[in-house]
Parts: structure tokens; sequence; C-alpha cells
């Protein structure tokens, strides 16, 4: 009985399906092939000494701390400045542009192709204008500033789809109650929008801590610890490319760096749908 | 009678004054030759209605004849639709209403609005009437939280929620949401409540209570209510209008006592329609 009440699949359904999930399966299964190289050949090197040490003979010995704020500041000056300057246009696109004027066709297609730019492209860039015509030299400042420039269209198009994503409804019953359009922004549309905006974090911090071309030009080489924002400082990827290219014997710590990227990239990941998911929701719901 | 008009700047915030009673004709909103067009396209032409005061108006008609159109052109709603144009007048108490130095939020603060889908905030139950009564300029704790529990008392709310304020107001039941929005328009104590089929959206006994609110409100202010359910205009409507496409555009067919428009219509099409042949 049950067994007649079973779809009848045919040929079709069988290759569509199969495709899809071989697909799946595929792609599952390199990250996996990767994650487990990296855990492999990473963990055994991986202490708390060498997350705070030095790095020593070229990287060979010592460890990644100088590094690591290395990175943890290219990409607070990346953040600080994107975050801002993305979620203003992201709502001038959205709530004060309508769909079919000039400005918001030539912006929003100037994202676009500027999000498929090559990071390297990026790179002479920052480094023409702001090392050079601004006077930063290599410098953390700098190469956070050019990932900026990177990170921008990424963020700005995906909170703009949060923008969208509200529903029509809230601003029609706020217009209602008589709520001006900056109230209704703040309290309604942005917590709602929010999601979104974490999205474009997400994708944006991952395409920043990944970058190397871009910061090879900008930030620089120099893997002391750095002292101010006008250092040059030493970038986690840049690291892991310059052993793993340049420095023989450099694999087994390329290899830990990688483990350091990954495990950090993972926890910004985890940590941003943590907050979509439990922080924001309460404050949505209770302000 | 309305105090609180004559000193709108320095008091931004009025108690809810007692209203005359339903039924002394005397018009509220006088709506004169009003057209609005979408681009190029129009969406009605030619409407003259007066709005009695303290009375519920139902407009009837088939869908897309511009009711809805015409209810949000009374709190210029229309204006957040680009590429949307009125032409025509809207008097709201001596007020003009299309003038380009309107105060829209004063003018939807007395102009309330309710919808089809039911659109609480995605906030609390309490933070939903709290934030729009903060933002009209009420901030002392104990007015607000007695506001509010007048508010939900005014729906029959108040005994369903009052141990839950606190909780989110997506979780209340269609009906509940939709008396929350009607008690969210009322708490800015408005004098007209605009209401775009506030029960189509509910199940039967839902619709039936949100019902008998709408006829509780009935001398305490001016409802004006386009719906589909023509026993529904007939059992709680003083008076009625009709809109039907004509030439490509919504128009005001006849408008008239509920009586009148139900009884006796004096056009062949309003008789057609209330009596269940076309439409």
């Amino acid at each position: 009985m049950v067994k007649a009440l079973e779809p009848q699949r045919d040929g079709r359904e069988w290759l569509a399906s199969t495709f899809v999930w071989s697909a799946a399966a595929l792609v599952t299964a390199t990250f996996c092939w990767l994650l487990g190289d990296i855990l492999w050949h990473g963990l055994s090197h991986l202490s708390w000494t060498f997350l705070t040490a030095p790095p020593q003979n070229a990287g060979r010995e010592g460890g990644i701390g100088p590094i690591l704020v290395s990175t943890a500041l290219i990409l607070s000056v990346c953040l600080g400045v994107s975050v801002p300057i993305g979620v203003g246009t992201a709502v001038l696109l959205a709530e004060f542009t309508t769909d079919g004027t000039l400005f918001g066709r030539l912006t929003r297609r100037s994202l676009d192709v500027l999000s498929g730019v090559p990071s390297i492209v990026f790179g002479l860039f920052g480094n023409a204008f702001f090392c050079q015509t601004l006077g930063l030299g290599f410098s953390i400042l700098s190469g956070g500033l050019t990932l900026a420039c990177m990170v921008l269209p990424i963020l700005i198009r995906s909170t703009e789809e949060g923008f969208r994503a509200v529903p029509a409804d809230y601003r029609l019953s706020a217009a209602a109650l008589g709520l001006s359009r900056t109230t209704t922004l703040v309290h309604l549309l942005l917590p709602a929008a929010v999601p979104g905006l974490l999205v474009g974090l997400v994708l944006g911090v991952g395409r920043a801590m990944a970058e190397t071309a871009a910061l090879i030009f900008t930030s620089g080489y120099v893997d002391r610890m750095p002292e101010s924002l006008l250092d040059s400082g030493r970038a986690l990827s840049l690291h892991i490319f310059d052993l793993s290219m340049n420095v023989s014997g450099g694999d087994a710590h390329a290899y830990a760096s990688a483990l350091v990227l990954v495990v950090s990239l993972l926890t910004i990941n985890g940590t941003a749908s943590w907050l979509a998911d439990h922080w924001l929701h309460r404050r949505i719901v209770t302000i | 009678m309305k105090p609180s008009m004559s000193t709108p700047d320095t008091q931004p915030w009025f108690p809810l004054e007692e209203r005359p009673i339903c039924c002394v004709p005397k018009p509220f909103i006088e709506v004169e030759q009003l057209c609005l067009y979408y681009g190029q396209k129009l969406a009605f032409r030619d409407v003259t209605l007066a709005i009695n005061q303290g009375c519920i108006t139902a407009l009837v008609g088939p869908s897309g004849c511009g009711k809805t159109s015409f209810l949000s052109s009374l709190n210029r709603l229309t204006d957040l639709i680009p590429g949307c144009r009125l032409s025509g007048r809207i008097r709201l108490d001596g007020l003009d209403v299309m003038a380009l130095d309107t105060d829209m939020i004063r003018l939807r603060r007395r102009v309330g609005m309710i919808f089809q889908k039911p659109n609480p905030f995605p906030l609390s139950i309490r933070k939903n009437l709290e934030f729009p009564l903060r933002e009209h300029g009420l901030r002392d704790r104990k007015r607000l939280a007695s506001t509010i529990e007048t508010g939900l008392r005014d729906v029959g709310l108040w005994d369903e929620v009052k141990d839950r304020l606190d909780s989110p107001a997506l979780a209340l039941s269609g009906g509940q949401q939709q008396r929350l929005c009607i008690a969210r328009a009322l708490v800015l104590s408005p004098d007209v409540l605009l209401m775009d089929e506030p029960c189509s959206a509910l199940d039967p006994l839902s619709s039936g209570v949100v019902e008998d609110l709408i006829v509780g409100l009935r001398g305490r202010y001016t409802v004006l209510i386009v719906t589909h359910n023509l026993a529904q205009a007939r059992r709680i409507a003083d008076y009625a209008g009709l809109f039907w496409v004509q030439q490509g555009a919504g128009q005001l067919i006849e408008a008239g006592t509920a009586k009148q428009i139900f009884e006796k219509p004096r056009e062949s099409l309003t008789a057609a329609y209330v009596s269940g042949m076309r439409g």
C-alpha cells in the first residue's frame, strides 16, 4: 500500500537529482579535503607561542604575533571606513533613489563592475593614490583604505538588498502613523536591514582577510610589530603567500598560519550568523 | 470642541476628547473634483464627496476602481508612490490637505489608517504603541502606560495581552494583530480613521470582533471604510458610496445615506451592485 503511494520517479528526475547531489557532494568534499589538509599539516605547529611570538628566520621559526596584530589593524581600518560609507550609500540607493533614475542605475552599475575588478588593480590604485598621492607610504592605513575600496561594492549591494527585503508595509504604516522618514529609517528599517548588512560584512571580511595582491603594494611586507597605523605591516594572507612561495622550508608555518586564517574566518562567519539569529532578533522584537 | 487644533505647536500631545455623537450631518472632509494619476494613467476621476463627522461611511465597488487610492489620497499617503499626482481639492476640518505646506506629520496623525493586511511593527506589543506615541511627543512613562492600556482596552485587547505586553506583536493572531493596529492608530487620538478592507484578511470570527469594534468607534471618530463585503457595509455604515470603473478610470457613481444606497438607489448600476446582480 505504502509502495503504491510512493511517487514514480522517471528517468529525468533521477538524472536531475543525481546531478544536484553530486554537485553538492563535490563542493563539500573539496572544502573538507582542504580543511583536512590544513589541519593535518598545521595543527601540530599551533601553540600559544606561535600565536604571540615574532617571526624569526624569515618565518621558518618563531610565530606570527606581529602579523596577527597587523592583520587586525588593517581589518579595523577597512571596516571602520567601509561600514559607515557602505550603510550610508545603501540607504541612499534603497530608500531615497527611485528605481528608474539615471543616478541610481549608474551607481548600481558602477558598483557591480567594481566588485568584479581583480584585486591587483585595487592594489595598484591604492599604491598610486593612498601611498603616493596622499603620501601615506607603505602603511597599514594605506592597506586598510585600499581594502575598504575593495569591500565597499559588496557591502553596499548586500546592505541595499537588506533594505529592499524589508516589507513595504512597514514604510506605509509608519508613514500613515505620521512618523518621520528619519525615525522610520533609524528605528524600523535599519534594524530590519541588519541581516543584509551582516551578510555583506561576512563576504567583505572574507575577501579582505584573504587578500594578498592588493596588500603587497599598499601595506607592505614588513613583519615587525607595527607601532602606529603609518607603519608597514604584513597581513596574514601575505605571510602565507611569502612562506609558501619565497621561503624554502617555510611550509610548516605556512600551514599553521593558514589554519589560523581559516579558523578566524569561520569564527567571524559563525559570530555573524549567531548575531543575526539571536541578539538581533531579540533586539528587533523588544528594541 | 477641539482645543488642540488651536494650539498645535505648543502642545504636541493632547488627550482624547469627547466627540459629538454621530449623524448630525456635518461634513468633516470635503472632497471636490479629485483626480489621481499614476504617471499618465488616471486611477479615478472627479470624485466629489462630503464625509460627515462622527459617522461611518462605507465605500463599496469592485476591485481596481480606485477605492484604496482614494483612501490613501486623504492622508496623502499617495505621496510615497513615485509618479503619483493628485488634482482637485480636499478640505479636512478647514485644512487644505493638498496644499504644499501642509504638515504631513500632523495631517497623518489626525487621519489614521488601517490596512487590509494587519501590519504591526516587528516589535513587542507595548513598543508597537509606545513607539509612535513617543515620536509624537508623549514621553512621560506613567501617561504612556495609561494611554497604552486605554488604547488596548478600546480595542478589547487588554485582557488578552496584558500579561505579555513585551512579547512580539507578530506572534499574535491575525485578528489580534489587526486590533493592535487599530489601537496603534487610536492612541494618537486621530479625528479620522481610514480603513482599507480591515476585515478581509481575517477569519469570520475575528472579522466579527473587528467589525463590532468599528461600530463602537461611531460618534468618536469619522470612519471611512472600504469594504468588499456588502453585508458588512449594510450592517455598519451610516453613509455609503459606490465606486465603479467607467471609461478606464474609477468614478464615484453614487453616494448617500446607507439606507438610500441600499434600499432606494438612484442609479441602475448601484441597484444592480447592491442587489448582487453585478460586481
